[in-house]
Protein backbone atom coordinates (compact mmCIF):
# COMPACT_ATOMS: atom_id res chain seq x y z
CA UNK A 1 0.00 0.00 0.00
CA UNK A 2 1.32 3.58 -1.23
CA UNK A 3 1.37 6.68 1.50
CA UNK A 4 0.10 9.92 1.24
CA UNK A 5 2.37 12.92 2.18
CA UNK A 6 1.68 13.25 5.83
CA UNK A 7 2.43 9.19 6.11
CA UNK A 8 5.90 9.84 4.19
CA UNK A 9 7.18 13.31 6.40
CA UNK A 10 6.08 11.48 9.49
CA UNK A 11 8.02 7.71 8.52
CA UNK A 12 10.67 10.38 7.49
CA UNK A 13 11.14 12.24 10.32
CA UNK A 14 10.38 9.08 13.04
CA UNK A 15 13.49 7.14 11.49
CA UNK A 16 10.99 5.04 10.14
CA UNK A 17 10.45 3.33 6.33
CA UNK A 18 6.97 3.74 6.53
CA UNK A 19 4.29 4.86 9.05
CA UNK A 20 0.43 4.24 8.59
CA UNK A 21 -2.91 5.82 9.94
CA UNK A 22 -3.59 5.39 13.36
CA UNK A 23 0.47 4.57 14.15
CA UNK A 24 1.64 7.06 17.04
CA UNK A 25 5.52 7.72 16.23
CA UNK A 26 8.18 9.78 17.88
CA UNK A 27 9.01 12.39 15.33
CA UNK A 28 11.62 14.68 15.19
CA UNK A 29 10.55 18.00 13.91
CA UNK A 30 12.59 20.42 11.63
CA UNK A 31 11.49 23.89 13.06
CA UNK A 32 9.85 24.77 16.75
CA UNK A 33 7.80 27.77 16.39
CA UNK A 34 7.17 29.84 19.42
CA UNK A 35 5.28 33.25 18.99
CA UNK A 36 4.39 35.73 22.29
CA UNK A 37 3.87 32.02 23.72
CA UNK A 38 7.60 31.70 23.68
CA UNK A 39 7.89 33.27 27.72
CA UNK A 40 5.24 30.52 28.46
CA UNK A 41 7.33 27.52 27.53
CA UNK A 42 10.62 29.46 28.97
CA UNK A 43 8.81 29.67 32.60
CA UNK A 44 8.16 25.47 31.90
CA UNK A 45 11.87 25.05 31.34
CA UNK A 46 12.66 26.71 34.18
CA UNK A 47 10.01 25.23 36.27
CA UNK A 48 11.51 21.80 35.56
CA UNK A 49 15.19 22.63 35.82
CA UNK A 50 15.97 22.16 32.19
CA UNK A 51 19.19 23.80 31.19
CA UNK A 52 20.15 22.39 27.62
CA UNK A 53 18.27 22.69 24.16
CA UNK A 54 18.17 19.79 21.81
CA UNK A 55 19.35 21.63 18.87
CA UNK A 56 18.88 26.03 18.84
CA UNK A 57 19.23 26.14 15.30
CA UNK A 58 15.59 24.47 15.34
CA UNK A 59 13.77 27.13 17.10
CA UNK A 60 11.97 30.31 15.91
CA UNK A 61 10.87 33.16 17.76
CA UNK A 62 8.24 35.82 16.61
CA UNK A 63 7.00 38.72 18.63
CA UNK A 64 3.65 39.03 16.63
CA UNK A 65 0.75 38.48 18.63
CA UNK A 66 1.10 41.97 21.08
CA UNK A 67 3.30 44.24 19.40
CA UNK A 68 4.94 46.31 20.81
CA UNK A 69 4.13 45.67 24.21
CA UNK A 70 0.65 46.62 25.73
CA UNK A 71 1.79 46.63 29.34
CA UNK A 72 4.06 46.07 31.62
CA UNK A 73 3.47 42.75 32.01
CA UNK A 74 3.74 42.20 28.03
CA UNK A 75 7.21 44.09 28.08
CA UNK A 76 8.54 41.91 30.71
CA UNK A 77 7.24 38.86 29.15
CA UNK A 78 9.02 39.33 25.95
CA UNK A 79 11.98 40.58 27.74
CA UNK A 80 12.05 36.96 28.69
CA UNK A 81 12.09 35.59 25.48
CA UNK A 82 14.70 38.06 23.96
CA UNK A 83 16.90 37.15 26.77
CA UNK A 84 16.09 33.29 26.21
CA UNK A 85 16.76 34.25 22.67
CA UNK A 86 20.18 35.46 23.12
CA UNK A 87 21.29 32.99 26.06
CA UNK A 88 20.84 29.76 24.04
CA UNK A 89 22.19 31.18 20.83
CA UNK A 90 18.31 30.72 18.86
CA UNK A 91 19.22 32.94 15.82
CA UNK A 92 15.91 32.81 14.03
CA UNK A 93 14.85 35.16 16.36
CA UNK A 94 12.44 37.54 15.05
CA UNK A 95 11.13 40.81 17.60
CA UNK A 96 7.85 43.16 17.56
CA UNK A 97 8.49 44.67 14.08
CA UNK A 98 8.36 42.10 11.95
CA UNK A 99 5.06 40.66 11.52
CA UNK A 100 2.95 37.33 11.98
CA UNK A 101 5.20 34.22 12.94
CA UNK A 102 3.75 32.14 9.50
CA UNK A 103 4.46 34.58 6.79
CA UNK A 104 7.48 36.05 8.59
CA UNK A 105 8.97 32.31 8.72
CA UNK A 106 7.78 31.47 4.93
CA UNK A 107 9.75 34.61 4.09
CA UNK A 108 12.56 33.95 5.70
CA UNK A 109 13.07 30.89 3.95
CA UNK A 110 12.91 28.84 7.29
CA UNK A 111 10.10 26.56 5.92
CA UNK A 112 11.09 23.95 3.29
CA UNK A 113 9.12 21.77 1.21
CA UNK A 114 9.13 18.53 3.14
CA UNK A 115 9.76 20.11 6.63
CA UNK A 116 7.83 18.99 9.64
CA UNK A 117 6.94 21.55 11.65
CA UNK A 118 5.55 22.36 14.31
CA UNK A 119 4.50 25.72 16.74
CA UNK A 120 1.97 27.31 19.39
CA UNK A 121 -0.24 28.39 17.03
CA UNK A 122 -3.04 26.05 15.53
CA UNK A 123 -2.62 28.04 11.76
CA UNK A 124 0.62 26.20 11.99
CA UNK A 125 -0.92 24.40 9.25
CA UNK A 126 -0.10 27.24 6.55
CA UNK A 127 3.11 25.78 5.88
CA UNK A 128 1.35 22.69 3.84
CA UNK A 129 0.90 25.67 0.79
CA UNK A 130 4.44 25.40 0.62
CA UNK A 131 4.51 20.94 1.02
CA UNK A 132 5.48 21.13 4.83
CA UNK A 133 3.64 19.39 7.57
CA UNK A 134 2.82 21.98 9.68
CA UNK A 135 0.46 21.76 12.99
CA UNK A 136 0.03 23.22 16.16
CA UNK A 137 0.71 22.37 19.67
CA UNK A 138 0.74 24.20 23.22
CA UNK A 139 3.25 26.10 24.78
CA UNK A 140 4.41 22.94 27.21
CA UNK A 141 4.57 20.49 24.41
CA UNK A 142 7.44 23.16 22.52
CA UNK A 143 9.31 23.23 25.71
CA UNK A 144 9.40 19.51 25.25
CA UNK A 145 10.52 19.43 21.89
CA UNK A 146 13.34 22.74 22.71
CA UNK A 147 14.73 19.84 24.96
CA UNK A 148 14.26 16.44 23.76
CA UNK A 149 13.31 16.98 19.73
CA UNK A 150 10.86 14.95 19.46
CA UNK A 151 7.26 14.72 20.39
CA UNK A 152 4.28 11.70 19.84
CA UNK A 153 2.61 11.95 17.06
CA UNK A 154 -0.40 10.11 15.63
CA UNK A 155 -0.09 8.98 12.16
CA UNK A 156 -3.62 10.95 10.42
CA UNK A 157 -6.15 9.03 7.49
CA UNK A 158 -5.93 11.53 4.62
CA UNK A 159 -8.47 13.57 2.48
CA UNK A 160 -8.20 14.32 -1.15
CA UNK A 161 -9.88 17.76 -2.63
CA UNK A 162 -9.80 17.92 -5.86
CA UNK A 163 -10.20 21.30 -7.66
CA UNK A 164 -10.51 22.33 -10.99
CA UNK A 165 -11.88 25.37 -13.28
CA UNK A 166 -11.21 29.02 -12.39
CA UNK A 167 -12.34 31.40 -9.76
CA UNK A 168 -15.22 33.61 -11.45
CA UNK A 169 -14.14 37.82 -11.05
CA UNK A 170 -14.12 38.52 -7.89
CA UNK A 171 -14.42 35.66 -5.98
CA UNK A 172 -10.84 34.28 -4.18
CA UNK A 173 -9.40 31.03 -2.22
CA UNK A 174 -10.61 32.71 0.86
CA UNK A 175 -14.42 32.26 -0.79
CA UNK A 176 -13.23 28.61 -1.63
CA UNK A 177 -12.28 27.85 1.79
CA UNK A 178 -15.39 29.28 3.36
CA UNK A 179 -17.77 27.08 1.18
CA UNK A 180 -15.56 24.12 1.97
CA UNK A 181 -15.76 25.13 6.13
CA UNK A 182 -19.45 25.67 5.55
CA UNK A 183 -20.14 22.51 3.82
CA UNK A 184 -17.37 19.98 5.38
CA UNK A 185 -18.34 21.58 9.21
CA UNK A 186 -16.15 22.94 11.82
CA UNK A 187 -14.77 19.14 12.08
CA UNK A 188 -15.30 18.02 8.96
CA UNK A 189 -11.80 17.14 8.69
CA UNK A 190 -10.67 16.74 12.25
CA UNK A 191 -7.43 15.21 12.79
CA UNK A 192 -6.99 14.40 8.92
CA UNK A 193 -4.53 15.32 6.94
CA UNK A 194 -5.71 17.34 3.53
CA UNK A 195 -4.24 17.26 -0.19
CA UNK A 196 -5.05 19.65 -2.55
CA UNK A 197 -5.12 18.66 -6.01
CA UNK A 198 -6.62 19.35 -9.06
CA UNK A 199 -6.52 20.99 -12.44
CA UNK A 200 -6.80 24.94 -10.44
CA UNK A 201 -4.14 24.13 -8.00
CA UNK A 202 -1.44 24.89 -10.43
CA UNK A 203 -3.09 28.36 -11.66
CA UNK A 204 -3.29 29.69 -7.62
CA UNK A 205 -0.52 31.72 -6.41
CA UNK A 206 1.55 30.61 -3.51
CA UNK A 207 -0.50 33.44 -1.79
CA UNK A 208 -3.38 32.09 -2.60
CA UNK A 209 -2.31 28.52 -1.48
CA UNK A 210 -0.90 30.12 1.94
CA UNK A 211 -5.08 31.49 2.69
CA UNK A 212 -6.40 27.77 1.85
CA UNK A 213 -3.47 25.81 3.76
CA UNK A 214 -4.78 28.50 6.95
CA UNK A 215 -8.29 28.49 6.60
CA UNK A 216 -8.44 24.55 6.37
CA UNK A 217 -7.29 24.46 9.76
CA UNK A 218 -11.27 25.52 10.51
CA UNK A 219 -12.43 22.34 9.77
CA UNK A 220 -10.43 20.99 12.02
CA UNK A 221 -7.30 19.24 10.07
CA UNK A 222 -3.81 18.19 11.77
CA UNK A 223 -1.78 19.00 8.44
CA UNK A 224 -2.52 20.37 4.78
CA UNK A 225 -0.56 19.85 1.47
CA UNK A 226 -0.55 21.92 -1.74
CA UNK A 227 1.99 19.21 -3.54
CA UNK A 228 4.97 21.39 -4.35
CA UNK A 229 5.56 22.86 -8.05
CA UNK A 230 7.02 25.19 -10.18
CA UNK A 231 5.61 28.12 -7.98
CA UNK A 232 6.76 26.66 -4.84
CA UNK A 233 10.01 26.66 -6.60
CA UNK A 234 10.43 30.06 -7.43
CA UNK A 235 9.03 31.46 -4.38
CA UNK A 236 11.35 29.38 -2.30
CA UNK A 237 14.36 30.61 -5.02
CA UNK A 238 16.63 33.19 -2.72
CA UNK A 239 14.46 32.38 -0.02
CA UNK A 240 15.90 29.04 1.12
CA UNK A 241 19.62 28.97 2.19
CA UNK A 242 20.14 25.84 1.21
CA UNK A 243 18.99 24.35 -2.01
CA UNK A 244 19.35 21.14 -0.79
CA UNK A 245 16.80 21.82 2.38
CA UNK A 246 14.10 21.45 -0.74
CA UNK A 247 12.54 18.11 -0.64
CA UNK A 248 9.45 17.47 -2.49
CA UNK A 249 7.36 14.57 -1.12
CA UNK A 250 4.18 13.53 -3.21
CA UNK A 251 1.66 10.98 -2.37
CA UNK A 252 2.18 7.59 -3.69
CA UNK A 253 -0.35 6.93 -6.99
CA UNK A 254 -1.65 3.81 -4.65
CA UNK A 255 -1.55 5.83 -1.40
CA UNK A 256 -5.15 5.64 0.49
CA UNK A 257 -7.31 8.57 0.97
CA UNK A 258 -10.35 8.22 3.62
CA UNK A 259 -12.49 10.31 0.92
CA UNK A 260 -12.51 12.58 -1.68
CA UNK A 261 -14.12 16.18 -2.45
CA UNK A 262 -14.17 17.68 -5.70
CA UNK A 263 -15.16 21.48 -6.04
CA UNK A 264 -15.85 23.61 -9.71
CA UNK A 265 -14.46 26.55 -8.42
CA UNK A 266 -15.97 28.50 -11.12
CA UNK A 267 -19.42 27.95 -10.50
CA UNK A 268 -18.33 29.96 -6.26
CA UNK A 269 -19.55 32.99 -5.61
CA UNK A 270 -17.99 35.37 -2.70
CA UNK A 271 -18.58 33.70 0.39
CA UNK A 272 -19.17 35.06 3.91
CA UNK A 273 -18.84 33.45 7.31
CA UNK A 274 -21.36 34.52 9.93
CA UNK A 275 -21.06 34.74 13.52
CA UNK A 276 -20.36 33.28 15.64
CA UNK A 277 -18.57 29.94 14.07
CA UNK A 278 -16.76 30.01 11.12
CA UNK A 279 -18.52 27.34 9.54
CA UNK A 280 -21.69 29.26 9.45
CA UNK A 281 -21.01 30.48 6.11
CA UNK A 282 -23.45 31.93 2.97
CA UNK A 283 -23.61 33.49 -0.26
CA UNK A 284 -22.91 37.22 -0.45
CA UNK A 285 -26.38 37.52 -1.54
CA UNK A 286 -27.91 36.43 1.78
CA UNK A 287 -25.67 38.99 3.86
CA UNK A 288 -25.35 41.88 1.44
CA UNK A 289 -26.73 45.20 3.14
CA UNK A 290 -25.83 44.10 6.34
CA UNK A 291 -24.37 47.09 8.16
CA UNK A 292 -20.84 47.62 9.61
CA UNK A 293 -19.07 49.48 11.98
CA UNK A 294 -15.05 48.07 11.77
CA UNK A 295 -13.62 46.21 9.09
CA UNK A 296 -10.23 44.74 9.37
CA UNK A 297 -7.74 43.63 6.61
CA UNK A 298 -5.40 41.65 8.27
CA UNK A 299 -4.23 38.24 9.53
CA UNK A 300 -2.02 35.15 8.71
CA UNK A 301 -4.61 34.17 6.03
CA UNK A 302 -5.65 37.65 4.41
CA UNK A 303 -3.15 40.10 5.10
CA UNK A 304 -0.19 39.35 2.80
CA UNK A 305 0.73 41.45 -0.79
CA UNK A 306 -1.29 40.25 -3.15
CA UNK A 307 -4.28 41.03 -0.21
CA UNK A 308 -3.59 44.42 0.31
CA UNK A 309 -3.15 44.94 -3.92
CA UNK A 310 -6.64 43.21 -4.27
CA UNK A 311 -8.34 45.87 -1.47
CA UNK A 312 -6.03 48.57 -2.77
CA UNK A 313 -7.55 48.05 -6.82
CA UNK A 314 -11.53 48.32 -5.02
CA UNK A 315 -10.94 51.16 -2.99
CA UNK A 316 -8.88 53.24 -5.77
CA UNK A 317 -10.53 56.24 -5.97
CA UNK A 318 -13.00 55.79 -2.93
CA UNK A 319 -13.28 56.91 0.06
CA UNK A 320 -14.60 54.79 2.90
CA UNK A 321 -18.12 54.81 4.45
CA UNK A 322 -17.78 58.11 7.23
CA UNK A 323 -19.24 55.14 9.72
CA UNK A 324 -16.97 52.43 9.08
CA UNK A 325 -13.13 52.25 10.73
CA UNK A 326 -10.94 50.26 8.05
CA UNK A 327 -8.17 48.91 10.10
CA UNK A 328 -5.07 47.73 7.75
CA UNK A 329 -2.40 45.47 9.28
CA UNK A 330 0.08 44.18 7.17
CA UNK A 331 1.07 40.74 7.44
CA UNK A 332 4.83 41.10 7.56
CA UNK A 333 6.95 44.19 8.00
CA UNK A 334 8.21 42.96 4.24
CA UNK A 335 4.58 42.80 2.86
CA UNK A 336 3.76 46.74 4.07
CA UNK A 337 7.43 47.61 2.65
CA UNK A 338 6.54 46.54 -0.53
CA UNK A 339 3.45 48.03 -0.09
CA UNK A 340 5.02 51.09 0.86
CA UNK A 341 7.38 51.23 -2.88
CA UNK A 342 4.24 49.88 -4.93
CA UNK A 343 1.89 53.21 -4.03
CA UNK A 344 -0.47 50.32 -2.53
CA UNK A 345 -0.10 51.75 0.77
CA UNK A 346 -1.13 55.38 -0.09
CA UNK A 347 -4.02 54.23 -1.70
CA UNK A 348 -5.16 52.41 1.73
CA UNK A 349 -4.41 55.32 3.60
CA UNK A 350 -5.98 57.90 1.00
CA UNK A 351 -8.59 55.82 0.63
CA UNK A 352 -9.57 56.28 4.58
CA UNK A 353 -8.11 53.46 5.70
CA UNK A 354 -5.56 53.27 8.85
CA UNK A 355 -2.44 51.32 8.17
CA UNK A 356 -1.09 49.90 12.11
CA UNK A 357 2.30 48.07 12.43
CA UNK A 358 2.54 44.30 11.17
CA UNK A 359 1.65 41.71 13.15
CA UNK A 360 -1.94 39.79 14.40
CA UNK A 361 -3.48 42.69 15.43
CA UNK A 362 -7.15 43.01 16.04
CA UNK A 363 -7.67 39.22 14.92
CA UNK A 364 -5.74 38.36 18.48
CA UNK A 365 -7.61 41.16 19.94
CA UNK A 366 -4.46 43.63 19.90
CA UNK A 367 -6.04 46.66 19.41
CA UNK A 368 -9.35 47.35 17.43
CA UNK A 369 -11.75 46.18 20.07
CA UNK A 370 -15.59 45.66 19.17
CA UNK A 371 -18.26 47.63 21.98
CA UNK A 372 -21.13 46.36 22.77
CA UNK A 373 -23.89 45.60 19.67
CA UNK A 374 -21.13 46.54 16.76
CA UNK A 375 -19.85 45.01 13.93
CA UNK A 376 -16.82 43.92 12.19
CA UNK A 377 -16.07 42.11 8.88
CA UNK A 378 -12.72 40.89 8.91
CA UNK A 379 -10.35 39.04 6.70
CA UNK A 380 -9.15 36.37 9.47
CA UNK A 381 -9.88 33.29 9.87
CA UNK A 382 -11.80 33.63 13.64
CA UNK A 383 -15.27 34.98 14.41
CA UNK A 384 -16.02 33.77 17.00
CA UNK A 385 -17.84 34.82 20.50
CA UNK A 386 -15.49 37.55 21.72
CA UNK A 387 -12.56 36.95 20.02
CA UNK A 388 -12.44 40.99 19.02
CA UNK A 389 -13.56 42.31 22.35
CA UNK A 390 -17.53 42.29 23.93
CA UNK A 391 -19.03 39.11 23.64
CA UNK A 392 -22.39 41.45 22.22
CA UNK A 393 -20.36 42.63 19.24
CA UNK A 394 -20.74 40.58 15.71
CA UNK A 395 -17.48 39.30 13.52
CA UNK A 396 -18.13 38.15 9.97
CA UNK A 397 -15.33 37.22 7.63
CA UNK A 398 -15.00 37.65 3.59
CA UNK A 399 -12.00 37.85 1.75
CA UNK A 400 -10.09 41.39 1.46
CA UNK A 401 -12.08 42.26 -1.89
CA UNK A 402 -15.70 41.58 0.03
CA UNK A 403 -14.07 43.60 2.84
CA UNK A 404 -13.05 46.67 0.56
CA UNK A 405 -16.28 46.85 -1.45
CA UNK A 406 -18.61 47.01 2.28
CA UNK A 407 -15.86 49.67 3.86
CA UNK A 408 -16.81 51.70 1.05
CA UNK A 409 -20.71 50.85 1.43
CA UNK A 410 -21.05 50.48 4.68
CA UNK A 411 -22.79 47.51 4.56
CA UNK A 412 -21.41 44.32 3.45
CA UNK A 413 -21.58 44.17 -0.24
CA UNK A 414 -20.62 41.94 -3.46
CA UNK A 415 -16.95 43.01 -4.06
CA UNK A 416 -18.18 41.94 -8.32
CA UNK A 417 -20.24 44.86 -8.32
CA UNK A 418 -17.12 47.12 -8.13
CA UNK A 419 -15.08 47.79 -11.41
CA UNK A 420 -11.42 47.25 -10.48
CA UNK A 421 -8.82 49.20 -11.84
CA UNK B 1 -4.46 10.97 39.29
CA UNK B 2 -6.56 8.83 40.19
CA UNK B 3 -8.33 6.07 38.90
CA UNK B 4 -11.90 6.98 39.98
CA UNK B 5 -13.29 10.66 39.08
CA UNK B 6 -17.03 10.92 40.05
CA UNK B 7 -18.93 13.56 39.90
CA UNK B 8 -22.02 15.78 38.88
CA UNK B 9 -22.35 16.98 34.87
CA UNK B 10 -22.47 20.00 33.24
CA UNK B 11 -23.52 19.40 29.84
CA UNK B 12 -22.13 21.43 26.87
CA UNK B 13 -23.17 21.07 22.72
CA UNK B 14 -20.90 21.03 19.60
CA UNK B 15 -18.25 22.73 18.73
CA UNK B 16 -16.90 24.12 22.05
CA UNK B 17 -14.20 26.65 20.67
CA UNK B 18 -11.00 27.54 22.66
CA UNK B 19 -11.82 31.57 22.51
CA UNK B 20 -15.01 30.70 24.37
CA UNK B 21 -13.73 28.78 26.83
CA UNK B 22 -10.76 31.36 27.40
CA UNK B 23 -10.95 34.61 25.60
CA UNK B 24 -7.12 35.55 23.70
CA UNK B 25 -6.97 38.25 25.95
CA UNK B 26 -6.28 36.39 29.17
CA UNK B 27 -3.85 34.30 27.73
CA UNK B 28 -0.91 36.47 29.14
CA UNK B 29 -1.54 34.38 32.30
CA UNK B 30 -0.85 30.82 32.92
CA UNK B 31 -1.97 29.96 36.17
CA UNK B 32 -5.10 27.33 36.30
CA UNK B 33 -6.74 29.55 39.12
CA UNK B 34 -6.70 32.73 37.53
CA UNK B 35 -7.26 31.55 34.29
CA UNK B 36 -10.46 29.89 35.69
CA UNK B 37 -12.11 33.65 36.91
CA UNK B 38 -12.99 34.25 32.93
CA UNK B 39 -13.39 30.35 31.98
CA UNK B 40 -16.89 30.59 29.82
CA UNK B 41 -17.01 33.77 30.75
CA UNK B 42 -18.80 34.93 27.47
CA UNK B 43 -21.73 32.59 27.84
CA UNK B 44 -22.79 34.86 30.26
CA UNK B 45 -22.94 36.71 33.79
CA UNK B 46 -23.22 33.55 35.80
CA UNK B 47 -20.12 32.09 33.86
CA UNK B 48 -17.97 30.88 35.13
CA UNK B 49 -19.27 30.87 38.83
CA UNK B 50 -21.90 28.20 37.98
CA UNK B 51 -19.26 25.63 36.60
CA UNK B 52 -17.87 25.46 40.09
CA UNK B 53 -20.84 23.53 40.90
CA UNK B 54 -19.85 20.73 38.40
CA UNK B 55 -17.00 18.30 38.20
CA UNK B 56 -17.06 16.85 34.97
CA UNK B 57 -17.40 18.25 31.64
CA UNK B 58 -20.08 16.25 28.90
CA UNK B 59 -19.54 17.96 25.11
CA UNK B 60 -20.64 16.95 21.77
CA UNK B 61 -18.39 16.92 18.83
CA UNK B 62 -15.06 18.76 18.46
CA UNK B 63 -15.04 20.15 22.06
CA UNK B 64 -12.06 22.76 21.93
CA UNK B 65 -11.78 23.56 18.34
CA UNK B 66 -9.86 26.77 16.97
CA UNK B 67 -7.04 27.90 18.33
CA UNK B 68 -4.20 25.98 20.25
CA UNK B 69 -3.98 27.75 23.07
CA UNK B 70 -2.97 25.16 26.16
CA UNK B 71 -4.41 27.90 28.58
CA UNK B 72 -8.30 26.21 27.42
CA UNK B 73 -7.25 23.09 29.25
CA UNK B 74 -5.50 24.67 32.24
CA UNK B 75 -8.61 27.15 33.12
CA UNK B 76 -10.91 24.12 32.89
CA UNK B 77 -9.04 22.45 35.60
CA UNK B 78 -8.56 25.65 37.46
CA UNK B 79 -12.92 25.43 37.79
CA UNK B 80 -12.30 22.30 39.63
CA UNK B 81 -13.45 19.63 36.75
CA UNK B 82 -11.87 16.91 36.90
CA UNK B 83 -12.69 15.39 33.70
CA UNK B 84 -14.34 16.22 30.17
CA UNK B 85 -16.11 13.42 28.44
CA UNK B 86 -17.32 14.23 24.48
CA UNK B 87 -18.26 12.81 21.87
CA UNK B 88 -15.27 14.04 20.12
CA UNK B 89 -12.14 16.89 20.47
CA UNK B 90 -10.34 19.00 18.34
CA UNK B 91 -6.92 17.93 18.31
CA UNK B 92 -4.98 20.54 19.72
CA UNK B 93 -6.93 20.78 22.75
CA UNK B 94 -6.70 17.01 23.08
CA UNK B 95 -2.98 17.02 23.07
CA UNK B 96 -3.10 20.03 25.10
CA UNK B 97 -5.52 18.44 28.34
CA UNK B 98 -3.14 15.33 28.02
CA UNK B 99 -0.20 17.59 28.79
CA UNK B 100 -2.02 19.52 31.31
CA UNK B 101 -3.26 16.50 33.24
CA UNK B 102 -6.89 16.79 32.84
CA UNK B 103 -7.96 13.14 31.78
CA UNK B 104 -10.56 13.28 28.95
CA UNK B 105 -12.38 10.53 27.36
CA UNK B 106 -13.78 10.36 23.87
CA UNK B 107 -16.68 8.28 24.02
CA UNK B 108 -19.61 9.44 21.10
CA UNK B 109 -22.77 7.28 22.71
CA UNK B 110 -22.40 9.07 26.16
CA UNK B 111 -23.85 13.00 25.40
CA UNK B 112 -27.36 11.81 24.41
CA UNK B 113 -28.30 9.95 27.42
CA UNK B 114 -27.11 12.64 29.87
CA UNK B 115 -28.82 15.43 31.39
CA UNK B 116 -27.08 18.17 33.47
CA UNK B 117 -26.59 17.38 36.85
CA UNK B 118 -26.36 13.81 36.24
CA UNK B 119 -23.74 11.83 38.60
CA UNK B 120 -21.03 9.93 36.28
CA UNK B 121 -18.66 7.68 37.75
CA UNK B 122 -15.47 7.21 35.58
CA UNK B 123 -13.20 4.15 36.10
CA UNK B 124 -9.83 4.98 33.76
CA UNK B 125 -8.50 1.98 34.75
CA UNK B 126 -11.16 -0.37 33.33
CA UNK B 127 -11.56 2.21 30.80
CA UNK B 128 -15.96 2.42 31.73
CA UNK B 129 -18.41 5.12 32.36
CA UNK B 130 -21.20 4.35 35.24
CA UNK B 131 -24.28 6.70 34.05
CA UNK B 132 -27.34 5.37 36.17
CA UNK B 133 -28.21 1.73 35.02
CA UNK B 134 -25.87 1.78 31.91
CA UNK B 135 -22.01 1.75 31.54
CA UNK B 136 -20.05 2.86 28.40
CA UNK B 137 -16.73 1.75 26.88
CA UNK B 138 -14.15 4.01 25.85
CA UNK B 139 -11.05 3.15 24.20
CA UNK B 140 -8.08 3.35 26.40
CA UNK B 141 -5.22 5.83 25.96
CA UNK B 142 -2.04 4.33 24.36
CA UNK B 143 0.39 3.89 26.85
CA UNK B 144 2.96 6.39 26.21
CA UNK B 145 0.15 9.07 26.24
CA UNK B 146 -1.33 7.79 29.32
CA UNK B 147 1.85 7.70 31.33
CA UNK B 148 2.01 11.83 30.51
CA UNK B 149 -1.64 12.00 32.28
CA UNK B 150 -1.00 10.10 35.22
CA UNK B 151 1.94 11.91 36.06
CA UNK B 152 -0.38 14.63 36.23
CA UNK B 153 0.57 16.09 32.86
CA UNK B 154 4.26 16.71 30.81
CA UNK B 155 6.33 19.80 32.78
CA UNK B 156 6.15 16.80 35.30
CA UNK B 157 6.77 14.02 33.04
CA UNK B 158 9.17 16.03 31.39
CA UNK B 159 10.97 16.59 34.92
CA UNK B 160 11.75 12.75 35.27
CA UNK B 161 12.95 12.35 31.83
CA UNK B 162 15.93 15.20 32.48
CA UNK B 163 17.11 12.76 35.52
CA UNK B 164 17.62 9.93 33.23
CA UNK B 165 19.99 9.73 30.44
CA UNK B 166 19.68 11.03 27.34
CA UNK B 167 18.40 8.89 24.57
CA UNK B 168 20.15 10.20 21.49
Amino acid sequence: MGMTIAQKILATKAGLSTAVPGEIVEAYPDLVMSHTATWRSVSVMNKIGATTLFDPDRLAIVLDHISPAKSEKNAADQQVSRNFAKKYGVHKFYDVDSGIAHLVLMEAGHVAPGDLIVGTDSHCTIYGSLGALGTGIGYTEVTSVWITGKLWMKVPESVKIVLDGRYASGVYSKDLMLYLIGKLGADGCNYKSVEFYGSSVSDLSVSERMTIANLAMEMGVKCVFVPPDEKTREYLKGRLQDQARYRAVYADPDARYQNEVRVDISRLEPMVACPHEVQNTKPIGEVAGRRIDQAFLGSCANAKYEDLVTAAQILKGHRVHPDVRLIITPGSKQIMLEAMNSGVLQILLESGGMVTNPGCGACAGDGGMLADGEVCLSTANRNFLGRMGSSKAQIYLSSPATLAASAIEGVISDPREFQTT
Amino acid sequence: MESIIQGRVYKFGDNINSDVIIPGRYLIYIDAERLSQHAFEVLGDDFPAKLRNYQILVAGRNFGCGSAREQAATAIRGLGINAIVASSFSRTFYRNAINDGLPIIECPDLHAAVEEGDDLRIDLAQALIFHRDRHYAFPKLPDSVRGILEMGGLAAYLKTQLTSPPRL
